[in-house]
C-alpha cells in the first residue's frame, strides 16, 4: 500500500519535471490553423497553392477531391514513413496507420524520424510529426503487428471502414512492410475484400526496389507468383551476407516512396499513366516496367474468386476492355500463367510448361516452385491417430 | 554440412496433409493435431538420436508457440527461451522463431529478437507448403541458422 502511494508521488513528480522540461524548451510552436478548403491563391501563407497550381497547368483536373480520400499505410519505416509524410503534405483526406515496431536510433540513416523520438511508437512519432505538418488530414494510427489473428481481424475492418466516411472502406492499401509474412497478411485481407492495394518494397542489399499495383481479380495478386524481385545483377558470390540481415539506405528507400506516391496520386486523381509494376535497379539506374494478369491456378481461393468477379463483370460491359494498346508479348512456356497483358486461355496456360516465368528485362522471381518435389522429402504423412489434440498436448509437454 | 544435416532430419519427418491456417475453423483442428503428432515425432526422432535439444507447446487455440532450446558446446549448456505466433497466412508463410533474450545481441536477427533465416529457407518453405510444419521448421533452423548459439557469435558471451 504504501508501495503505490509511493509510485503515485514519483509519477507525479516526473509529470512536473516533464511540463519544466517544456516550458523550458519553449514547448512545441503551435500548429497552423486548420483549412476549410483548399484554395489555389498563390500566397506565401497558402501551403496548397503549389499543389493547385497543377490544376491551372492542366495537369490534374479536380485537385481538391484529394481530400475525400482515405489511404492505409501498412509499416510506416524508411519507406512507409516517407510515404506517409508525402501524402500528408498533398493534402490527402485521412490516413490509416500500422505498425508494431518502435523508433530506433539504427533507423537514423533513412529519413523521416529523428533521433529524440527513439523509443516510441513508429506510428504514434508518425503521427505527431504529420499532424504538425498538416493539421487538415485525419490519422488514425494502430500499433500492432497484422499478421497475428486477432490483429488481423481488427486490421480487416479498418480496411473495410475507415474511410472518411465511418463504414466506408479506405481507398487504397499501401504495403510499405519489409517482410513476405505481412505482405502476405495485406495480400489475403485485400483479395478477401477486394481491397486494391499497392505493394513497395526495397531489396535486402539497398540497392534495388519495385512498387506494384494490385486489383484483386484484374491483375496479379502477391500470391500469384513467386515473389518478383528487380534483378541487381550483382555476382551471388561476391555478395557477403555473413553477420548481417539487411542494409539500407536513404537514397533507394526515398526513390521506391517517390514513385510509389506518383502511382498513388495519379491512380486517385486520375493523371498520367498508372504503372502495374515499376522496377528500380539502382546499380544500373534502370526502370522496367510490365503489368501481370492474376494467375488462375492461385493459392489464394479469394483471388480466384474476385477472378471469376472480373471476368464476369468484363463480360458484362466488353466495350470498356479494349483501351489499353500496350505491346503483346507472347512466351512460349509459362507455368505460372504469368501474362504481359495477352490474352491466352486457360488451356493454354495449362499446357504451358517451364520452371521459370518470363519477365521482362531486369525483373526475376525471387525463386522458383518446381512441380516435382525436392528429393530430400519422404512422401510419408503423419499417422492418423485416435487422440484427441488436449492428449497430444500433453504428451507433448510429459516428453 | 549444418544445413545437410537439418535436411537429413527434416527428411526423417512426417508430412503434414491438411492445407489450414488459425483462421479456418474447420481445417485448423485437424492440422494442430497433425502439428503435435510431428513435433511429437520430432522430438521422439531426437531422443533416439541422442539429440535432444528443444520443447515446444502451444496455447488451447494454437496461435500462440512457447518453449525452450539448448544447446551443448565445449561443455557448456545454452539455453534460450523461444516463441513465435501463428501467422494469419500459415502455412503458406512460416512462423518467424523468435528468441528474445538474444534481442539486439547479435546482427544477424530481426527487431524482437526475431530469427533471420538462411537464404534458402524461404524457397524451401514455399516448395512445401502445406506439407511442412512447425516440426520442419524447428529442424531446418536447428544447428545451421538460426537456432546454434555458435553460429550467432555467443559462445563467449553468454556460457549459462
Amino acid at each position: 500500500m504504501a508501495e503505490s502511494g509511493r509510485l503515485e508521488r514519483l509519477e507525479r513528480r516526473v509529470r512536473e519535471l516533464e511540463d519544466e522540461l517544456a516550458r523550458e524548451r519553449g514547448g512545441w510552436p503551435a500548429p497552423r490553423a486548420r483549412i476549410d478548403t483548399m484554395s489555389p491563391e498563390v500566397t506565401d501563407t497558402n501551403p496548397y497553392s503549389r499543389l493547385m497550381a497543377l490544376k491551372r497547368m492542366g495537369i490534374v483536373k479536380d485537385y481538391e477531391k484529394i481530400r475525400t480520400f482515405t489511404v492505409a499505410v501498412v509499416g510506416v519505416g524508411g519507406v512507409g514513413s516517407v510515404t506517409a509524410e508525402m501524402l500528408t503534405r498533398c493534402g490527402i483526406g485521412k490516413l490509416l496507420l500500422f505498425d508494431y515496431d518502435k523508433v530506433e536510433l539504427a533507423n537514423m540513416n533513412r529519413l523521416f524520424f529523428q533521433p529524440h523520438q527513439a523509443g516510441l511508437s513508429k506510428v504514434q512519432a508518425a503521427e505527431h510529426t504529420l499532424r504538425n505538418i498538416n493539421p487538415d488530414v485525419q490519422f488514425e494510427v494502430h500499433n500492432y503487428n497484422i499478421t497475428t489473428l486477432d490483429n488481423f481481424e481488427h486490421f480487416m475492418d479498418r480496411i473495410s471502414n475507415g474511410a472518411l466516411e465511418e463504414g466506408k472502406p479506405v481507398d487504397l492499401v499501401l504495403s510499405c512492410v519489409d517482410n513476405f509474412e505481412a505482405r502476405m497478411a495485406i495480400n489475403t485481407a485485400c483479395n478477401e475484400l477486394g481491397q486494391i492495394w499497392m505493394e513497395s518494397g526495397v531489396s535486402e542489399n539497398a540497392v534495388s526496389g519495385h512498387i506494384q499495383l494490385i486489383i484483386p481479380g484484374e491483375s496479379a495478386c502477391f500470391a500469384c507468383a513467386p515473389p518478383l524481385v528487380v534483378a541487381a545483377n550483382i555476382d551471388e558470390k561476391t555478395l557477403k551476407r555473413e553477420g548481417v540481415c539487411a542494409a539500407s539506405l536513404p537514397t533507394t528507400m526515398g526513390v521506391v516512396a517517390g514513385i510509389l506516391v506518383q502511382n498513388v496520386l495519379k491512380y486517385l486523381l486520375n493523371f498520367g499513366t498508372v504503372s502495374y509494376y515499376l522496377g528500380y535497379n539502382a546499380m544500373q539506374d534502370f526502370f522496367p516496367t510490365m503489368s501481370m494478369k492474376p494467375n488462375p491456378q492461385c493459392s489464394d481461393q479469394n483471388c480466384r474468386k474476385q477472378q471469376e468477379n472480373y471476368k464476369t463483370k468484363a463480360a458484362a460491359q466488353p466495350k470498356q476492355e479494349v483501351i489499353e494498346q500496350q505491346e503483346e508479348i507472347v512466351h512460349e512456356d509459362n507455368d505460372w500463367g504469368i501474362e504481359l497483358v495477352s490474352e491466352t486461355s486457360e488451356d493454354e496456360l495449362k499446357a504451358a510448361s517451364g520452371p521459370v516465368p518470363e519477365l521482362p528485362e531486369g525483373i526475376t522471381v525471387a525463386y522458383t516452385i518446381p512441380n516435382k518435389e525436392e528429393n530430400l522429402i519422404t512422401e510419408e504423412t503423419v499417422a492418423e491417430s485416435e487422440e484427441s489434440l488436449e492428449e497430444l498436448m500433453a504428451k507433448m509437454r510429459n516428453m | 554440412m549444418a544445413e545437410e544435416a537439418a535436411r537429413r532430419a527434416v527428411a526423417e519427418l512426417p508430412l503434414l496433409r491438411t492445407a489450414a491456417g488459425p483462421r479456418d475453423r474447420n481445417g485448423w483442428a485437424p492440422r494442430l493435431k497433425e502439428e503435435y503428432r510431428a513435433l511429437i515425432q520430432y522430438v521422439e526422432n531426437n531422443k533416439r538420436a541422442d539429440n535432444d535439444w528443444f520443447r515446444l507447446e502451444s496455447n488451447a487455440e494454437g496461435t500462440r508457440w512457447f518453449g525452450r532450446c539448448w544447446y551443448i558446446h565445449e561443455l557448456l549448456k545454452y539455453e534460450f527461451a523461444i516463441e513465435f505466433d501463428i501467422p494469419v497466412t500459415y502455412p503458406n508463410t512460416a512462423p518467424e522463431i523468435a528468441i528474445p533474450e538474444l534481442d539486439g545481441k547479435t546482427a544477424k536477427m530481426y527487431r524482437g529478437g526475431k530469427i533471420c533465416l538462411s537464404d534458402h529457407f524461404k524457397p524451401l518453405w514455399a516448395r512445401n507448403v502445406p506439407k511442412f510444419g512447425l516440426a520442419h521448421l524447428m529442424a531446418l533452423g536447428h544447428r545451421g541458422p538460426p537456432l546454434a548459439p555458435p553460429f550467432l557469435g555467443l559462445s563467449q558471451c553468454f556460457p549459462l
